[in-house]
């Protein structure tokens, strides 16, 4: 049996009937970095919302140290540290930068660790400090999108799951955003990322699993990967 | 001129307690978009709480807020648990008849238990008594006392809301119920606090009114009729539209002492012969009227 601090085990979703994941079987150990890369429509999102429990699971397991828990709330799911920023933001916008972020502490009791965690936050993203009393809905897509990195930072992770950080933005906030990623990564955050910028993902992940129409055609290390014929097949919809 | 001070007077001192009656709608409205026909049952079963409880116990009304408080909040969260939680799997229609058969059935509760006569507080420190506010404007102490004690009870809540975890968590919610889910925040506890908070407010409201007001199962309708127009007019879900619309509701309801400052000013034969206290309420109705056809998102959009 696979190991792993997240461990997945022929999972299967379905949309009122239409099997759209087809017996998902994946695993991130501790500290690791993995990229789920995928063409639109493949299933990348209906994963990790069937690990957050937002999305019934039709069969199969998922395992989080060990312990299943495919069956909790999603409320619960977070208390155990699994955190998801959705491709959607999902931003409370008409509140502000700092609230937002101190919501993703909503988990969090220490109030010092709290304070420590935004401090922490606002050094990874300086221009989310110089914002903090804007509504979310005023800031650019791209400082949107820290903001929600950040929020979901706020709870200490133990594995911090990113679906499409760099969709929608231009070139140069792609790579800053890829790079906070990276940066993330060096201080030991274990990091399940979902992404589109093939190159970049593989170029920045240990491990990756190519998802096809619900299934995984291929897995391995980044250079593996990027030399298989699957990333080409996948990607290019042969 | 003393008329035309009094009807305003009278009017903004209602108006603030019509704020905490609608406070409760809003708040229902703004965490989980269900419209509660049943509102002005609450309010009921506060109006007999703090006059069944000031009788048995021989203290003063005033004193049965927490006990009205602690019922309203009780009330609320059973309601949830035991029935909105079922009809929110439903279509929207199960929701609107759920709650309208929620009224019926709260009301005739209290018809079986109370029965249909009126009832009111005769003893109380401010029965009867009344104060002097200059410009000859003289306000019966149980209204000045309503008004301030739901204006402090308002604010209350506007604060539990704004200042604590628990609170931002509850708007949070109101905002976005799957985002505030991934942040760990369960939307259950969410629901059944925004009904044990709405109902605690609109018990206390009642509390508050029983001392000027007769009780009966049917007094009800009216108070969410008047909360539905509130709640429209400061634009569903927002707590403070809810406070300023109350305050023109509350004006609304003293039209007839603005027209009698009409009649006597300009002296028209035909006005005197206007009725028009004998339908005091109908401009609340026509009031609910011309929001939804004008600006059916109320003064200040819809949550928020
Ligand atoms: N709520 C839903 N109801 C029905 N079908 C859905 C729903 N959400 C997604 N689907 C379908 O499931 C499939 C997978 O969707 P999903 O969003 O997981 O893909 P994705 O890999 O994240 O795509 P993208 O790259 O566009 O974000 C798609 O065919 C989609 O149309
Ligand atoms: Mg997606």
């Amino acid at each position: 049996m696979s190991s792993g601090i997240l461990a997945i085990e022929d999972l299967k979703v379905r949309y009122s009937g239409l099997p759209v994941l087809q017996g998902i079987s994946l695993h991130v150990d501790a500290g690791e970095t993995v990229c789920v890369l995928g063409a639109n429509g493949a299933g990348k999102s209906t994963l990790l919302r069937a690990i957050m429990g937002a999305q019934p699971a039709f069969a199969g397991r998922v395992l989080f140290d060990g312990r299943e828990i495919q069956k909790h709330s999603t409320a619960d799911i977070v208390r155990l540290g699994i955190v998801y920023v959705p491709e959607e933001k999902m931003l409370f916008s008409p509140i502000t930068v700092e609230e937002n972020l101190l919501l993703g502490a909503y988990v969090m009791d220490e109030e010092a660790q709290i304070r420590a965690n935004l401090a922490f936050v606002y050094r990874l993203f300086p221009r989310l400090e110089e914002r903090r009393r804007q509504a979310a809905s005023t800031l650019s897509g791209g400082e949107q999108q820290m903001v929600a990195i950040g929020r979901g930072l706020m709870s200490n992770p133990k594995i911090l799951m990113l679906d499409e950080p760099s969709l929608g933005l231009a070139p140069v906030l792609v790579d800053e955003v890829l790079d906070t990623v990276r940066k993330l990564k060096a201080e030991g955050m274990t990091i399940l990322l979902v992404e589109q910028n093939v190159r970049e993902a593989l170029d920045l992940a240990d491990r990756g699993y190519i998802l096809q129409t619900g299934r995984i055609v291929g897995e391995g290390t980044g250079p593996a990967l990027m030399a298989s014929d699957q990333v080409k097949s996948a990607f290019l919809g042969l | 001129m003393e008329i035309l001070a009094s009807s305003i007077v009278a009017g903004l001192l209602f108006g603030m307690v019509l704020a905490l009656v609608a406070l409760g709608l809003t708040i229902i409205f703004g965490v989980m978009d269900i419209i509660n026909f049943a509102h002005g049952e609450f309010l009921m079963y506060g109006m007999y709480t703090a006059l069944l409880a000031s009788q048995v116990l021989g203290v003063d009304p005033l004193l049965t807020l927490p006990l009205a408080a602690l019922v309203g909040f009780l009330l609320g969260i059973a309601c949830y648990k035991g029935f909105i939680t079922y009809i929110l799997r439903g279509p929207m229609i199960a929701q609107l008849l759920g709650t309208f058969g929620l009224m019926l059935l709260l009301r005739n509760i209290a018809l079986l238990v109370f029965g249909s006569e009126d009832r009111a507080v005769h003893h109380g420190v401010l029965v009867d008594k009344s104060f002097e506010m200059g410009m000859g404007i003289i306000v019966p102490a149980t209204k000045l006392a309503a008004a301030g004690l739901s204006v402090v009870a308002f604010v209350a809540v506007w604060l539990l809301m704004n200042r604590t975890r628990m609170g931002k968590a509850l708007t949070a919610t109101a905002l976005n119920p799957q985002g505030a889910r991934y942040m760990g925040i369960s939307t259950e506890k969410m629901n059944a606090l925004a009904w044990g908070i709405g109902g605690a407010s609109v018990t206390v409201a009642g509390a508050l009114i029983v001392n000027f007001w007769p009780v009966n199962p049917y007094v009800g309708l009216l108070f969410t009729m008047i909360a539905f127009t509130i709640v429209a007019l400061g634009g569903f879900g927002s707590v403070p539209g809810a406070f300023f619309a109350a305050l023109v509701v509350g004006l609304i309801t003293e039209i007839p002492g603005f027209w009698d400052f009409l009649t006597y000013t300009l002296e028209l034969d035909w006005m005197y012969d206007v009725p028009m206290t004998s339908f005091k309420y109908m401009w609340i109705y026509v009031a609910y009227f011309i929001i939804m056809v004008v600006r059916p998102r109320g003064l200040f959009g819809w949550k928020h």
